[in-house]
């Protein structure tokens, strides 16, 4: 563990600002085997994660946009440690955590949470809401009763719930509650992070905006990072300072937010931007769609994973995987993975 | 302006549950013109749904029940029609597209027979090999990359979008008048997305027919449609050309709609505007105004009655007692 860790600083100090970095990954992936056949055999891999690099600075946001099937959820239960990488690592806070287990890892998890995109299913049902936010106390032995009980408290005022919601139960609150519930559990202990993966799209469009909001006055407030990871485009540009784009499995284009609106360089950014259906009459797409799906992650194409669906390939994307690179002519942070970038 | 091809008058549907009557529509009045794409739009629980499986006579039984009104097709009221009449008319002449293609389309079996089962039934007069062609054909047009092999395959064999392909495949083997389209590009990514819409557009600029599009997304309805209903608790709250809608909103909802959108062009990481509180219980509305505990303009008269349609100009109803007042008022 020891020689990985210093590996990774000595390679990290070339470049990145390491020491600022409240979580950088390297080179993660995580690989799921598929059994099958009569003796179960492994018969098939998915590349769920294949390959990723990115760092998320202390208090901020990096956001994480992708298409269903992207690996974009599988990425964010990976850094928390809900499934365990199969190869790359994971520094948070300084710290190799890639394999850490057990005690340790229960601990770190006091700094590192999950907020849940569907609010109905990721509460105990049986539970008060009292019960559910108090549960991290609970796991990491922080507090008596009564200074549970006024910790709820503080927390159910900090998201915007009222008091007496503390002894009732998930299914009297509705969606964009139940996602305000879900709020104050992950901040409960004063994360330093938090992974939101898809936290407002089972809302609706006047509720969103209302937690969206909540999460941004929270971030100010307490200063954690977000790993935010949505679909939409919109929402994405308005929460995130980073935004990274995922195709199947990989880190495609990541830039700061401006300038991946602005100047889009990888084909495929470029059509989910050019994809979103503003909402104004006068601006109608010309529906120039990007033609096809999305490949198996269980058989992507051998080199760039872009291939099948790309207006500009050539030979060369066959032959060799495009590196996360920048490029001439634009800020060194805005990087991307295309042999072609369309400046 | 000539006829309208389905005008629906006054609908009322309720549904009775353990918990009392819920009126999920109330006072339903639109119409939609051949070729025309009309829009309807608001939130989860507004009744969108609803007054499409009222006008397709798809109400759950014995819970739901139109208890108002009449929709008017080909001058019968569809709501009065006797079941087997209505059979000829459902799937044939109105058809709909469902939201979630996997639980829309029958997992036991293979897409060939679900395309073909619409044409057996609607058209008897067709030989199989005719019905086979036809199917193949339509699979081809809605662009499944080899349709004659797709015939043999199972729904979880297809992708979401390939399945919501299927789906409008089915809905147009009859070339109805009338597509009713329920959130048909809601569980797919934004580029696929844009995928269905294009094709739908082509089909309707192809065959003319017209489409009821119902959607929570005000993107989607500013790309697709000619007018737009906005539906709140139950009730239609405006109703306008897509330009007049999105250029001078009228009622507060639909201001705070608009304004609530993280658009691409706003400035990021700034507080979006909200619109506060939540959608009243179908078991307990306000008597008056429906949007009364959330509106930042009510005045008593919002609370003492409810507003009726009012005109604003030509085709642009709204219901709110201010409108006047607060038509286009800076979103």
């Amino acid at each position: 563990m020891t020689t990985g860790y210093a590996a990774i600083a000595i390679k990290n100090s070339q470049g990145l600002k390491f020491n600022m970095d409240l979580l950088s990954v390297k080179d993660l992936k995580m690989h799921f085997p598929v059994h099958g056949g009569i003796l179960y055999r492994q018969v098939a891999t998915v590349f769920a994660v294949d390959g990723v690099n990115f760092s998320l600075g202390n208090g901020q946001t990096l956001g994480l946009v992708g298409e269903s099937g992207c690996g974009k959820s599988t990425l964010g239960r990976a850094l928390l440690k809900l499934h365990q990488p199969t190869s790359g690592s994971i520094i948070f806070s300084g710290k190799d955590i890639t394999h850490l287990k057990g005690k340790a890892l229960q601990h770190l998890r006091s700094d590192m949470q999950m907020i849940f995109q569907d609010p109905f299913e990721s509460l105990n049902p049986r539970h008060t809401v009292g019960d559910i936010i108090q549960e991290p106390f609970h796991i990491h032995g922080i507090g008596n009763t009564l200074e549970k009980h006024k910790k709820v408290l503080t927390l159910l005022d900090k998201v915007g719930l009222p008091s007496d919601a503390i002894n009732r139960y998930p299914h009297e609150f509705s969606g964009g509650q139940r996602q305000r519930i879900g709020i104050a559990r992950a901040i409960a202990l004063n994360p330093k992070l938090i992974i939101c993966d898809e936290p407002v799209s089972a809302l609706d469009v006047s509720i969103q905006s209302q937690i969206l909001n909540l999460l941004m006055d929270l971030q100010k407030e307490m200063g954690m990072a977000y790993l935010f990871i949505a679909h939409d485009l919109s929402v994405i540009k308005h929460v995130s300072d980073q935004i990274a784009v995922m195709y199947l499995g990989r880190i495609v284009e990541i830039a700061d937010r401006e300038s991946l609106y602005q100047q889009p360089l990888h084909p495929y950014t470029q059509a989910l931007i050019a994809s979103i259906p503003l909402p104004d009459p006068k601006q109608r797409l010309n529906f120039k769609a990007l033609q096809g799906e999305v490949p198996s992650p269980m058989n992507p194409p051998a080199h760039c994973h872009f291939i099948d669906r790309c207006p500009i390939r050539q030979n060369i994307c066959n032959q060799q995987t495009p590196p996360l690179a920048s490029i001439e002519g634009v800020k060194t942070s805005h990087k991307v993975a295309c042999h072609f970038p369309i400046i | 302006m000539s006829e309208p091809l389905l005008q629906v008058n006054h609908l009322a549907t309720e549904f009775t549950t353990e918990h009392g009557i819920a009126r999920a529509l109330d006072d339903i009045s639109f119409h939609i013109n051949k070729g025309e794409t009309l829009g309807l739009v608001g939130e989860s629980g507004c009744g969108k749904s609803v007054t499409a499986l009222s006008i397709m006579r798809l109400l759950p039984k014995p819970i739901g029940n139109i208890v108002g009104g009449e929709v008017l097709f080909n001058d019968q009221d569809l709501t009065q029609l006797p079941a087997d009449e209505m059979h000829n008319i459902r799937g044939n002449r109105i058809a709909m597209v469902f939201q979630e293609p996997m639980t829309a389309l029958n997992p036991v079996y293979k897409i060939g027979r679900q395309l073909i089962e619409t044409l057996v039934l609607h058209e008897p007069e067709m030989t199989s090999s005719e019905i086979h062609q036809t199917s193949v054909n339509m699979l081809k047009r809605v662009g499944i990359p080899d349709p004659e092999n797709r015939m043999y395959e199972y729904p979880h064999q297809l992708s979401g979008g390939m399945r919501q392909r299927v789906m409008i495949a089915i809905a147009l083997l009859c070339k109805p008048d009338i597509l009713i389209a329920d959130e048909p590009t809601t569980a797919l990514d934004v580029t696929i997305q844009a995928q269905i819409l294009q094709l739908l557009q082509e089909i309707q600029q192809e065959n003319g027919m017209a489409i009821i599009f119902i959607t929570h997304d005000l993107g989607v309805i500013a790309q697709l449609c000619d007018r737009v209903v906005v539906m709140y608790a139950g009730r239609i709250i405006e109703q306008a050309d897509i330009y007049a809608l999105f250029d001078a909103p009228s009622h507060p909802y639909t201001q705070g709609l608009l304004k609530a959108i993280p658009g691409i062009d706003k400035p990021a990481k700034t507080p979006l505007s909200t619109i506060t509180g939540m959608v009243p219980s179908l078991f307990n509305l306000p008597s008056g105004c429906r949007f009364q505990n959330r509106c930042p303009y009510t005045e008593n008269r919002c609370i003492d009655s409810s507003p009726e349609l009012d005109q604003v100009k030509n085709d642009h109803w709204v219901r709110c007692y201010r409108h006047k007042e607060l038509t286009g008022a800076k979103i």
